[in-house]
């Protein structure tokens, strides 16, 4: 196995998921053939090969540091679950 | 002939010599809709009321002759482009009742042609899919074949045109998003070069592949589409900022001396007879035409699929971490701590294939396994862009297969992602290369399934594409047929 349930849960965390026991069980056996697959990209030598990001080659696009106008914050709040006309609310974090 | 089969370079000839009205146009799509959606289930937002009123705006922009490019006409959107006071889910429970302030860069611009927007098309959760049956909200069927998938993600993008509810449409390509639906369901679509089309409104999935692009019932219908959503975006950093040509006008060079290249790789294992046999036919079409064919290779072809299924995820994982609950989407009932409204509002909100990529992503990413997988596949992404540079020095095109078979039955695929996944092998590495794919359709199953044709082109070479489908669609002569199944 490339991929044990305990990493499952793990990663999982990390992601912000919660997955019911059922779901990490699959999860842990679809994810270890998906990767078994992709261990056909260790067939090719890379050692002296560039990664490349974006396949077009963009260098910094800078734009003037102009003040625009920006999305209105009754419009920027208005598909929150829940806000109080002035902030997004939220539990309490301390 | 109804106005709804009609395809949109005609309708706009009828629309500005007078002889028909855009609410007329719009009243027809729409009893289309009526007619058979029950049976297609292409859409998850139809917009009635909103096509019309954008229809009786365009008849008063004609009567004073007038309105822009594409006045009158209506289209529909893959639920992934954000449109201002309209619902977008992305196909995504946790969307469900998401309403953009903003329009997509690419849906203002077809508004400011005058087109008529109709609504929203089903596709898979994110982008996320093959078969378009990852959607929150139903899985479309295939026009030709009721029973079947019409492909993924940008399916009802597919089947909306292929069934005439609406003139043309739009979607976006990840992996093979427009081109392989395009070529399931008998339409022709084209992934325009990464850049060419702003991404700004549009839901992202993996930032460095995604592209808006069209999908249409023929090929100078797509020309027209692309002209519009074309050029440079302030607001997306990727988009390029080099001039848009007259796409149109690309249509009737013809392909003598065009120098098409036809890559080995993608004719080898796995591809049916069937779809190789009406690829070739097309292929000796076009030398009749008086193309000069060039036999060439891709050698890392076979290794797209193992680097997207790293890159997507990865950037995906990183892309769907803005679903927190907080600022849009779906969140948790009473959540008692913050770490419980992320976690709850996430695996509630998401389906299985989203979340399964977002594992794979967030795996790859993380520490110690990040060499081993995510630069790996940057590392191959660099082999197969090089594959693609020296295939174009000795070529003007290539064309090959879309997929190495045809639709398949709705839930055949169900319990095995990855034979999903590898459906994508011949249309991935355009994304990972970032250059322009356009499937046209070539030809039918015995069953009676749509057959694609996929030319590629340079980084740009948009009206190359262009040219060589306009001219092998006319060798052709399929164009204009109709699913009998409806």
């Amino acid at each position: 196995m490339k991929i044990t349930i305990d990493q499952v849960k793990y990663v999982a965390g990390l992601a912000r998921l919660e997955l019911k026991p059922e779901e990490a069980e699959e999860m842990a056996g679809q994810l270890d053939r998906i990767l078994s697959y992709v261990d056909k990209l260790n067939e090719l030598d890379t050692s002296a090969v560039e990664p490349t990001t974006h396949a077009i080659s963009i260098t910094n696009a800078f734009r003037a540091d102009e003040r625009r106008e920006s999305l209105a914050r009754d419009k920027a709040l208005a598909n929150s679950p829940r806000q109080n006309g002035e902030a997004f609310v939220v539990p309490k974090i301390i | 002939m109804e106005l709804y089969s009609l395809t949109v370079h005609q309708l706009r000839k009828m629309l500005s010599k007078g002889a028909v009205s855009a609410v007329e146009i719009t009243e027809s799509v729409l009893a289309r809709i009526d007619r058979v959606e029950g049976r297609i289930g292409a859409y998850i937002t139809l917009d009635r009321d909103g096509a019309l009123a954008q229809a009786a705006a365009a008849d008063r922009e004609i009567a004073r002759s007038a309105g822009g490019p594409l006045a009158g006409i209506p289209l529909a959107l893959k639920d992934v482009a954000c449109t201002e006071g309209l619902r977008t889910t992305a196909g995504s429970k946790i969307l469900e009742s998401f309403i953009p302030p903003y329009d997509a860069t690419m849906v203002a611009k077809l508004k400011d042609a005058g087109a008529v927007i109709l609504g929203k098309l089903s596709m898979d959760e994110f982008a996320m899919g093959s078969a378009n049956e990852n959607c929150a909200f139903g899985t479309p069927h295939n026009p030709w074949a009721l029973d079947y998938v019409c492909g993924g993600s940008s399916g009802g993008s597919a089947a909306a045109v292929a069934a005439d509810e609406c003139l043309a449409s739009i979607g976006s390509d990840t992996g093979g998003s427009i081109r392989q639906p395009a070529s399931y369901c008998g339409v022709v679509g084209l992934k325009p070069t990464y850049g060419r089309v702003s991404r700004y409104g549009l839901i992202a999935y993996a930032s460095s592949l995604d592209q808006f692009g069209p999908l249409t019932k023929d090929v100078r219908d797509c020309a027209m589409i692309l002209q519009e959503i074309s050029g440079y975006d302030q607001r997306d950093s990727t988009s390029v900022n080099i001039g848009v040509p007259d796409y149109s006008a690309a249509l009737g060079k013809g392909v003598k001396g065009l120098k098409v290249g036809i890559p080995r790789e993608y004719f080898e294992e796995g591809v049916a007879p069937e779809v190789a046999a009406a690829v070739r036919n097309g292929i000796d079409l076009l030398k009749e035409a008086g193309a000069e064919l060039v036999d060439l290779s891709l050698p890392h072809t076979d290794y797209g699929v193992a680097a997207y299924y790293i890159i997507a995820p990865a950037e995906a994982s990183s892309n769907l971490a803005r679903y927190d609950g907080v600022r849009y989407g779906h969140r948790t009932a009473a959540p008692d701590s913050l770490l419980e409204m992320y976690n709850q509002s996430r695996s509630e909100g998401f389906g299985t294939e989203v979340k399964r990529r977002i594992m794979i992503g967030t795996y790859a990413l993380s520490s110690g396994y990040y060499d081993a997988y995510y630069k790996k596949a940057l590392q191959v992404r660099t082999l197969i862009i090089n594959d693609f540079k020296e295939a174009f020095a000795r070529c003007d095109v290539m064309v090959s297969p879309v997929t190495p078979g045809p639709a398949w039955r709705i839930g055949e695929k169900n319990s095995d992602p990855l034979s999903v996944y590898l459906t994508d092998i011949l249309t991935i590495p355009a994304n990972m290369a970032g250059v322009p794919g356009l499937s046209l359709p070539c030809g039918f199953t015995g069953a009676g399934l749509p057959i694609g044709f996929q030319i590629q082109a340079p980084h740009f070479g948009e009206e190359r594409l262009l040219q060589t489908a306009y001219a092998l669609e006319r060798e052709l002569g399929i164009a204009g047929r109709k699913p009998a199944a409806l």
